[in-house]
């Protein structure tokens, strides 16, 4: 139980919820400090050599994100994180093309921040299509060709769940896009630097990232903005004219260049730390599954990024279950919502029945995560599920072989 | 390095607060989302809350009433749609994240100082019954000169409008209570007094109608949603204790900038210095030396280690004159040489000695005033 | 949000896990909540000749609030004449154990469960007082 790279002491619970949120990779932080000391300067300030050299280090990071997702340096435009791409990419698209086209396709299982900004378009006047998914998660592209008409605008697909973690078919939404005339959105803050992204071959558009999914700070993200077909938008925050005009603000130089070089680093580490994390999960998983019956992975496991688990726990109630686990973090649904009592709207629209979705904890394995850890985390998992169920009514009745179903319960 | 150079652009950005590096720093090595429940959220919800409290302090505001944002443009936007007003008036010289947020913003002339003209004021809220937002700023960036906010909101509240106020350059440099002032929302930005770039905030008074400009997520009680930035609202809290501590010291700033000013008088006794007739910020000088264009000065300014800057810094290098000079009434020929001089708090004696022998320099060579000949 | 000591203290070292015979005369169950909504408590006394709750047990599918709040009801029965655990009010239960706001429910689900217990037991004790009489009054026709 060491300290992993100076991240973690001996008195923190392990932490497994890499998709709430990555802890910093020192590099990172290294390659920020200077700009926080004694490189100051604001990039924008023409005049001086303090605002010339964050300039140089915004345009560098701006390049090494461009280079991550296949796109050009000139197609990056730096936001506040992917809350702010999401809304600045759908909302813009749409009121710049309004007076063609007024419609927009999305899935039941985006990020709120989707869901909110189509509601809030919604309102506004436009049409919006929330398609369901399958069982595993995926959308149907039978389905997806079906909703696309000559007014749909924009597609907005994300490419990795935050809940379940699984990747939706890319290459094909793109295709189809691209063939129906509509603009491809996809919201890839969980995607970025897991696995290979890439503009061109998958015809996106426009593409949300993040800077805390991927290892570096909180408070900076981008939104990638093809050129060629040009895809245009308008501004959610004017002023300075920066960015293109596509968003004004200072940009923070510090955390564009944190940015940046967590994309340098996942582009190097990728493909080596998924070979890894796919390692650890399927430990984890074969120790759980070896150890408790009755437990279930929600989205499909092939689609799916090697950091991320959801399972069902069942007859033992999520939020219980975290209350026991101490030593462990995990979330139970999105951490976004994790103070509301409803299920995960993620998981219903898989069609997990409601008394399993209860039963739900999401588990993220990351880059600093260790096999001792992953060890742990099973005993402590298996030694909680156990003794809940033993306190749960309905294991009881289920071991007494009653059918749940055939219970008049009380709504309440 | 640092000793070499002369930061004297503090308006555009000023350093950071070592003891804000330092906090910004520990969080950074942490991890946690502070919406998330478990320990590592919670730890971080705490940082955040602490930070609130000390940015509520520095504005006069509750800290329940503090939203923040990723700096003083999104929080500028973010107001002038969240009044829920249509009508929208704003002060000819406000920053261009407050005059250019919305499409029709009316704006109200300034005075030959830069300051607000509230019979003008008055007679634009008169025009229509339609209920407005008027925006104010408590002080000009590239001038310094302070506004008649608390004035100008008792016009703006007697017309049934709210009032904004961006106090981006004031925050740190003036004492501020919002509710003194009369401002329904205040905006302030963390990198113009000592924290991080990417943070700002909206102070707000209890009870006035906002409706958020990024949705989804809930967080900030549902008025702007993303994942907090944790260590950079920690820095912004830091900076703003600090800042809000060395208020006093400001008084020095402005005999050192006074002092300034009267050594540049006597260099060029054409050079005008901006607003000079009203308050200004106690650190910022806009002046003008006339026939030299302020590219030509920047230049030989930056050979010589010194970086100050023309008009405002936040356009995206395109040059063109400043619209706060020109609702001042300047003309082109002046506009075209002004730079402006913002002292802060690394400033030391021999960074403004320095500033005031270059420019001294640069103008007994360039200065049409000095070479008659080629008049 | 953060919880109480107390709710801490009865989510770690709950009192009465179990289960008592259902089917026994003396003994009332109350099964409230439903697994859909998150929260299932079963909850059973035992009421001893003179009328009162002799033993009390449950088992709760449920956050740490429900499980606190059924743990602590059990303790709170024990002894009581069943008038008396009729009286436990949901507002006791989320004062003692200091509920979060979002938690309230967690302790209404607990009053309704020892109140299903008890009526459960009455149902029970009245069929058979009933059926004691209708089988008294078969004998004394019998014997006419």
């Amino acid at each position: 139980m060491n300290a992993i790279n100076g991240l973690r002491r001996n008195d923190q619970p392990i932490y497994l919820d890499y998709q709430a949120t990555t802890p910093m990779d020192p590099r990172v932080l290294e390659a920020m400090m200077p700009y926080f000391t004694t490189k100051f300067g604001n990039p924008h300030s023409r005049s001086h050599s303090y605002g010339w050299e964050a300039e140089e280090a915004v345009e560098k990071a701006r390049a090494q994100i461009a280079r991550l997702i296949g796109g050009d340096e000139k197609e990056v435009i730096f936001t506040s994180g992917a809350t702010e791409s999401n809304n600045l990419a759908i909302k813009g698209v749409a009121h710049f093309y309004k007076d063609r086209r007024n419609h927009i396709v999305t899935l039941v299982t985006e990020h709120k921040c989707v869901l909110d900004t189509c509601r809030h378009l919604e309102q506004e006047g436009f049409e919006v299509t929330y398609l369901p998914v399958q069982q595993n998660g995926l959308v149907d592209l039978e389905q997806l060709r079906a909703a696309i008409t000559d007014k749909t605008v924009l597609v907005s697909v994300m490419a990795v769940n935050n809940e379940i973690g699984v990747i939706q078919p890319l290459k094909e939404i793109g295709a189809l896009c691209r063939e129906k005339g509509a603009f491809f959105h996809t919201d890839a803050a969980q995607a970025v630097g897991k696995i290979p992204l890439d503009v061109q071959e998958m015809n996106i558009d426009l593409m949300s990232i993040s800077g805390h999914k991927i290892y570096g700070p909180k408070g900076i993200g981008a939104l990638y903005v093809r050129r060629k077909p040009r895809v245009r938008l308008v501004a959610l925050i004017d002023g300075g004219g920066q960015e293109r005009g596509f968003r004004s603000g200072t940009l923070p130089t510090p955390l564009c260049v944190g940015l940046g070089e967590a994309c340098e680093i996942a582009m190097k580490e990728m493909e080596s730390e998924a070979t890894q994390l796919r390692k650890l999960r399927d430990r984890f998983l074969k120790g759980i599954q070896a150890q408790l019956p009755d437990t279930y992975v929600n989205g499909d496991m092939e689609q799916r990024i090697p950091g991320n688990l959801n399972i069902s726990f069942a007859y033992v109630e999520g939020e219980s279950l975290i209350m026991g686990i101490k030593s462990l973090s995990v979330s139970s649904g999105s951490a976004c919502t994790s103070a509301s009592l409803e299920p995960s709207y993620v998981l219903r629209a898989l069609g997990v029945e409601e008394e399993l979705a209860h039963t739900s904890l999401r588990i993220g394995f990351g880059r600093f995560t260790t096999e001792h850890e992953v060890d742990t985390a099973v005993d402590d998992i298996v030694r909680h599920v156990s003794r809940l169920r033993q306190m749960s009514p309905l294991w009881e009745m289920v071991q007494e072989g009653v059918d749940l179903k055939s219970i008049q319960w009380s709504a309440h | 390095m640092m000793t070499l150079r002369a930061y004297l652009d503090h308006n555009a950005t000023t350093p950071m607060r070592p003891q804000a590096i330092a906090a910004m720093g520990e969080v950074m090595r942490e991890v946690g989302n502070a919406s998330s429940v478990h320990a590592f959220g919670r730890a971080m919800r705490a940082q955040v809350d602490r930070a609130r409290t000390s940015i509520a302090a520095l504005v006069g505001a509750a800290a329940a009433d503090l939203v923040f944002t990723s700096g003083g443009t999104e929080a500028n936007n973010t107001v002038l749609q969240a009044a829920g007003r249509r009508r929208l008036i704003a002060s000819a010289v406000e920053h261009d994240s407050v005059r250019l947020a919305a499409d029709g913003i009316v704006p109200a002339p300034v005075n030959g100082d830069g300051v607000i003209d509230l019979g003008a004021l008055q007679r634009l809220l008169a025009a229509s019954d339609e209920p407005a937002l008027v925006s104010v700023m408590l002080a000009n960036n590239e001038t310094g000169v302070i506004q008649p906010v608390a004035a100008a909101a008792r016009i703006a509240h007697a017309a049934g409008a709210v009032v904004h106020c961006d106090a981006v350059q004031a925050a740190g440099k003036l004492e501020i209570d919002m509710a003194a002032l009369g401002a329904d929302y205040l905006t302030v930005s963390a990198h113009k007094l000592g924290g991080p770039q990417g943070v700002g905030a909206i102070a707000l008074r209890p009870g006035v109608a906002f409706a958020p400009m990024l949705r989804g997520g809930g967080q900030e009680r549902g008025r702007r949603a993303g994942t907090e930035n944790v260590a950079g609202i920690v820095g912004f809290g830091v900076a703003a204790k600090i800042a809000l501590r060395e208020l006093p010291r400001m008084a020095a700033l402005a005999a050192w900038r006074d002092k300034m000013e009267r050594s540049l008088a006597q260099l060029a006794p054409d050079a005008h210095v901006f607003g000079c007739g009203a308050a200004r910020l106690p650190n910022t000088t806009c002046v003008a030396m006339p026939g030299v264009a302020a590219t030509t000065q920047l230049m030989a300014l930056d050979l010589a280690g010194i970086a100050v800057s023309a008009g405002a810094a936040c356009s995206s290098g395109k040059v063109r004159p400043s619209h706060v000079l020109a609702a001042m009434g300047a003309s082109d020929a002046d506009c075209a040489s002004a730079l402006r001089i913002s002292l802060g708090w690394t400033t030391q004696a021999d960074d403004i000695e320095r500033l005031v022998a270059a420019w001294g320099d640069l103008n007994r060579r360039l200065s049409p005033a000095n070479r008659p000949a080629a008049a | 949000m953060s919880y109480s000591e107390k709710l801490l203290d009865h989510y770690e070292n709950p009192r009465n896990i179990g289960s008592l015979d259902k089917t026994a005369e003396d003994v009332g169950t109350g099964l409230v909540g439903a697994p859909a909504c998150g929260d299932v408590m079963k909850l059973q006394i035992k009421v001893s000749a003179d009328g009162l709750i002799e033993d009390a047990k449950f088992k709760t599918f449920g956050c740490g609030s429900a499980i606190a709040s059924s743990s602590l009801v059990t303790e709170w029965v024990k002894g009581k004449t069943l008038d008396e655990a009729g009286t436990i009010k949901n507002t006791d239960i989320a004062r003692h154990l200091a509920l979060p706001p979002v938690k309230i429910h967690c302790s209404v689900l607990a009053e309704d469960a020892i109140k299903a217990a008890i009526a459960d037991y009455r149902a029970k004790a009245e069929k058979k007082v009933t059926e004691a009489g209708e089988a008294a009054g078969e004998q004394a026709a019998a014997a006419e």
